[in-house]
């Protein structure tokens, strides 16, 4: 069973405003570089990316990295499929903020830490997510939010997010997994409040 | 997809999706290459053996560094300073180098066959670094992921394989994957190293002993060296005729279409199977190969490592 949460317009203006938090929290000359996380990370982060360079009135450079190898998991499954990493220019003393569609236990962030530190040394590294549904395993939480959502773990949540612009499917949809699993847990989805 | 293939032993046995998956696979890590710090931590505290029972070169420092890229421990195991020497069989070489707790083992093996043999009963992971004159994956895997990188596909392309074919290991797994992914292959060399038989291993195979037929609309040229370690006899009469008639050369250059690749698994013989000025010319990717070859395997022992299925080698 699929429920909407966030319709195409909805999510539209949620990324709108954690663009405008994004530039909010990086006043100043620097512009921060967006780095989208493999993979559903990289559509958001061409959103914020667009949506804040009208905001500055200038370019914001944005890639892609992939956190597969960073992994804590990696000798438990399978072979995950490698996505490609393009990290725009020198990160070198930039503000970096990541990007991710579902912030849920925190190790991919955990793990992207590691695979963005490859590429150099960043003054600042933020964190912005579409949904943080909770559960985090790790000290680590996200500096921009689109919304927080209560969720059980037989749930899962999806971000549609077109990368060129608002696509008409876009949204945020809340799934109930495993049947029997779900069948123990009542699953009940409370949207908070904006974080902001 | 997912891979669940715990073993790479041969290329003959691969679906043209798994084939796919490796040379995608193989292409990000490509780019890890290209980075400053060209090390992932995807291997890290795992034990990679690169169990050489035939001597090589090139094919152990390229495994040896892809496992480093990789961050695994590696050890270097040759035939000639081994227990093999002391009369010690190969099955019990590797059952001591998996007491050792070795993840993945690397074989280098004059006998075909012989890492399928090993991959019925050891708990390691097995990768054929070449066995016999049977197959090289690895080889045909970094040939193919550099005409499609350079090409920008394989389906259709005119490939012309070109040397001694009976004794290549090189030649099988290149046509295996070859024609698993759409190109059309033509084998040629002297009639006493290129059977007619090849063309029923798969569709698309064309035998001709006449290098100009073979060349002629060809995208890629792939040169063989000629294997005198694994000739029982004399299979043509010199090196000097073996130049004359099936060496690439200026002239023969010019049947080729003009943006054909030029490809070698190395080592080249100058002037015996192609001509210097062929070898350093505009179209040869002889060193990307080498590039390359590096990713793929890096790929290779990624991909393997991760692979959970309890695959039995028949």
């Amino acid at each position: 069973m699929t429920t909407p949460l966030l319709d195409a317009p909805a999510l539209r203006r949620t990324l709108g405003r954690m663009a405008r938090e994004i530039a909010a929290a990086n006043p100043g000359t620097g512009t921060p570089v967006l780095v989208g996380i493999q993979r559903g990370g990289v559509p958001v982060a061409r959103r914020l990316a667009a949506d804040l360079a009208g905001i500055l009135g200038r370019p914001v450079a944005c890639g892609s990295l992939d956190v597969t190898f960073y992994r804590d998991d990696l000798d438990q499954r399978a072979a995950p499929t490698v996505h490609p990493t393009e990290i725009p220019g020198d990160i070198q003393g930039r503000t970096v903020v990541l990007v991710d569609d579902v912030f849920f236990t925190g190790r991919t962030i955990r793990a992207a830490m590691d695979a963005l530190h490859e590429f150099g040394r960043p003054s600042r590294v933020q964190l912005a997510v579409v949904i943080d549904r909770g559960h985090r395993q790790l000290p680590i939480r996200p500096d921009v939010v689109g919304q927080e959502l209560f969720t059980t773990l037989c749930q899962s949540v999806l971000v549609r997010c077109a990368a060129g612009g608002e696509g008409t499917d876009d949204g945020v949809f809340l799934r109930e997994s495993p049947p029997a699993a779900s069948s123990k847990t009542p699953a009940t989805a409370v949207s908070l409040s904006h974080a902001s | 997809m997912t891979w669940n293939r715990k073993h790479l032993l041969d290329l003959q046995s691969l679906r043209a999706e798994e084939i796919v998956h490796l040379l995608d696979t193989a292409r990000e890590f490509k780019a890890v290459g290209e980075r400053s710090i060209k090390k992932v931590p995807a291997l890290r505290g795992k034990t990679v053996v690169n169990l050489f029972v035939e001597p090589s070169t090139r094919t152990r420092i390229s495994f040896e560094l892809a496992a480093l890229r990789l961050s695994a421990d590696v050890i270097n195991f040759s035939a000639e300073a081994s227990s093999l020497k002391k009369g010690e069989t190969l099955k019990d070489t590797a059952r001591n180098l998996e007491a050792l707790n070795a993840d993945i083992i690397i074989l280098r093996h004059g006998a075909s066959g012989a890492p399928h043999f090993l991959s019925r009963f050891l708990g390691a992971h097995v990768l054929n670094a070449g066995d016999g004159a049977h197959e090289h994956p690895t080889q045909g895997l970094l040939d193919v992921f550099t005409i499609r990188e350079k090409k920008g596909r394989v389906e259709g392309l005119n490939v012309t394989i070109l040397g001694d074919i009976l004794y290549s290991r090189v030649a099988r797994s290149n046509l295996w994957a070859l024609t698993k992914l759409g190109a059309h292959v033509t084998l040629c060399g002297p009639p006493t190293l290129v059977p007619k038989a090849f063309e029923s291993f798969a569709p698309n195979v064309r035998v001709t002993w006449n290098v100009e037929e073979a060349l002629r609309g060809a995208d890629v040229i792939n040169l063989l060296r000629i294997q005198h370690e694994r000739q029982r006899a004399s299979m043509f009469p010199s090196t000097g005729e073996y130049a004359a008639l099936f060496g690439l050369n200026p002239a023969r250059m010019a049947l080729v279409k003009p943006d054909a690749l030029i490809m070698h698994p190395g080592p080249i013989n100058r002037g015996v199977e192609i001509a210097s000025a062929i070898a350093d010319g505009p179209q040869s990717v002889i060193l990307e190969q080498v590039t390359n070859g590096l990713a793929v395997r890096m790929a290779a022992l990624y991909l393997v490592h991760g692979g959970r299925s309890l695959q039995v080698a028949g």
